[in-house]
């Protein structure tokens, strides 16, 4: 596909999403409910899979999501700042703690990596209920308003979201949200940053044999993760108004890494279109909600068997021309 | 003059030593290798060199400096680059891809001007297509340049590996074992081609068992045994030396292509 093409084929996407969202749901408040939901996780997903792309496995999502969740939280009711500055702020804190914790933990290969990564999410939720002087414990962080007017030089750019339709105000925080990342992650994996990306993922010695800073790419795509993170759990609390220790637990953590693999590792939009497809898919599914981690076992170990490359790899020969292995479309091994 | 000098170098496992004392200069512009029986410490040395194993003591002195137990992306950047043994490419890129990614070093653009695609990070790109296309043509390879890199015949993979190496334009280009089971007709050109990186201002430190292709190629000739050096020297010397032919054949003379 030509440039131009594929800027159209998005904008339209885009529109579509925009508007097409909201009037189908006119009405139905739950079900566009459902739809934020799943842009919020599609967005702490787009993390999880940048860290497939630089061959690793991250587990652990769900507490940089919690930590990012806390800090917005905190800085809203605590320091009384506007949530337009908490969000940010959220993504940053939990970039610091990412990053402290990834300068050591990122040296650890393969499994070892994933197993720690396992249990942080766990560690966050304990140290949630525990620091109960900043955290409030079990009891957790309640009735945090809704996002403000923000107005740059006396100019209202987003009105007070307590003046509009709430649902559909997070609706478009949501999408905003969910463009902005995966602009971010496809501009990162098409430029060279993303060849560099690749190079870890298949051979770390060989990169650094052509002088590539390995411990330090891995550190920048660790980063990257976690703001993805913290910014998406500062959009469920302000989302949920709420948020307890249990707001992100290692269940969370692991679903991320499904919709990464349903949607394709390979593929840019493949956790957007796994977080999408099976968060929305058990929406509507009601009556199956019990079963949900029993269906999801029985889905990843399905996906991994019979389309390893994910949803995303799936072509229609009529439609479109044939997948090339060129450069959205590799990596896939990990 | 030295480009490198290898001082004392001694690497130990344990009580082992894989390397022990070893010390030997590399002459600006020529082929020195390196060369023993199974089990000589010929790896070690080669990694040593190389940065990506740490040495118990001695020293690496490139260009003046010391560049012992630095990291490994560090040494390359002085200009130190290796290649690996077997089959090391980034499977799933194409072969052209593939030479593009090496030239890493060079380029002028940061990471924020790469993912802002600026002019500096563009015109990179640019030079660096055109660069890996010049050497895989240089090396006989650019008629698979948009194949995968894993689809690629043995003899082939091997010239990929030393692209990668020449697309870091390196001072000095440290070859492991560029021959291995390669056979006479691919040994041929693979010796061309070093010859060739040795033509455009490269010394080359290659690693090797095959002593007919060593014998050819080389300028200078190192001899390990055991970890140790036994003897240095121009290939017919070499040929000659009573310790040498003591380390490859036992005390009888039997054939072996030297």
């Amino acid at each position: 596909m030509t440039r131009n093409r594929k800027i159209t084929l998005a904008a339209v996407a885009i529109a579509l999403y925009l508007i097409g969202v909201p009037w189908l749901c006119a009405g139905r408040n739950y079900y566009l409910g459902v739809v934020t939901t799943a842009s919020g996780l599609a967005v702490i997903c787009a993390g999880v899979w940048l860290i497939f792309y630089i061959g690793r496995i991250n587990i652990g999502q769900g507490a940089f999501a919690l930590i990012g969740g806390y800090a917005a939280a905190i800085a809203v009711t605590k320091w009384g700042l506007s949530f337009w500055i908490a969000m940010p702020f959220a993504g940053l804190a939990s970039m610091l703690v990412g990053m402290l914790i990834g300068l050591p933990l990122l040296r650890l290969k393969g499994v070892y990596f994933s197993m720690i990564t396992l249990s942080l999410t766990e560690t966050a939720r304990l140290a949630a209920q525990s620091l109960k002087a900043v955290t409030n414990g079990p009891n957790g962080i309640l009735n945090i308003p809704l996002p403000g007017e923000l107005s740059i030089f006396g100019v209202t750019v987003i009105p007070d979201f307590a003046t509009l339709n709430k649902h559909r105000a997070l609706f478009y925080l949501g999408a905003v949200l969910l463009v902005v990342t995966y602009a971010v992650i496809h501009r990162v994996v098409n430029s060279r940053l993303g060849w560099l990306f690749r190079s870890l993922q298949q051979n770390e010695d060989l990169a650094s044999s052509f002088g590539v800073n390995v411990p330090m790419l891995r550190v920048i795509a660790f980063a990257i993760c976690t703001f993805f993170a913290g910014v998406g759990g500062a959009f469920f609390v302000v989302m949920q108004q709420s948020i307890y220790p249990a707001t992100f637990a290692v269940q969370d953590s692991t679903y991320f890494l499904l919709y990464c693999f349903i949607g394709g590792l390979g593929f840019v939009f493949g956790p957007l279109v796994g977080t999408f497809i099976l968060y929305m898919g058990f929406e509507v599914l009601q009556g199956f909600k019990e079963y949900q981690p029993l269906l999801y076992a029985l889905l990843m170990i399905g996906v991994m068997l019979w389309l390893p490359n994910g949803l995303l790899s799936i072509r229609l020969p009529k439609f479109l021309p044939p997948k090339t292995p060129s450069r959205p479309a590799s990596g896939g091994d990990i | 003059m030295a480009i490198m000098e290898v001082v004392k170098l001694t690497k130990r496992f344990g009580g082992l030593a894989a390397v022990n004392n070893v010390s030997f200069d590399v002459h600006e512009g020529e082929i020195l290798s390196v060369i023993g029986p199974n089990g000589a410490g010929k790896s070690t040395l080669f990694k040593l060199i190389s940065s990506f194993l740490p040495a118990t003591s001695g020293k690496v002195v490139f260009r003046g400096e010391d560049i012992t137990s630095q990291k490994p992306h560090v040494v390359a950047r002085k200009g130190v680059i290796r290649t690996f043994q077997e089959t090391t490419i980034f499977r799933d890129m194409t072969v052209l891809d593939n030479v593009v990614v090496a030239h890493h070093l060079h380029s002028k653009a940061s990471l924020i001007g790469f993912f802002l695609g600026t002019r500096v990070a563009r015109d990179d790109e640019a030079g660096f297509r055109r660069s890996a296309e010049e050497i895989i043509d240089f090396l006989g390879i650019g008629q698979m340049r948009d194949e995968a890199a894993k689809n690629l015949p043995h003899g082939h993979l091997r010239a990929l590996g030393m692209a990668m190496g020449m697309a870091a334009a390196p001072k000095i280009l440290l070859l492991d074992e560029p021959f291995a089971g390669m056979n006479a007709e691919e040994t041929e050109s693979a010796l061309g081609m070093v010859r060739g990186i040795r033509g455009r201002g490269i010394t080359v430190l290659l690693v090797e068992h095959d002593m007919p292709a060593v014998m050819k190629v080389s300028d200078r000739i190192v001899v390990l045994n055991f970890g140790e050096m036994i003897a240095e020297g121009a290939p017919s010397e070499i040929q000659e030396n009573e310790a040498v032919i003591e380390a490859y054949l036992g005390r009888e003379d039997e054939e072996l292509g030297i």
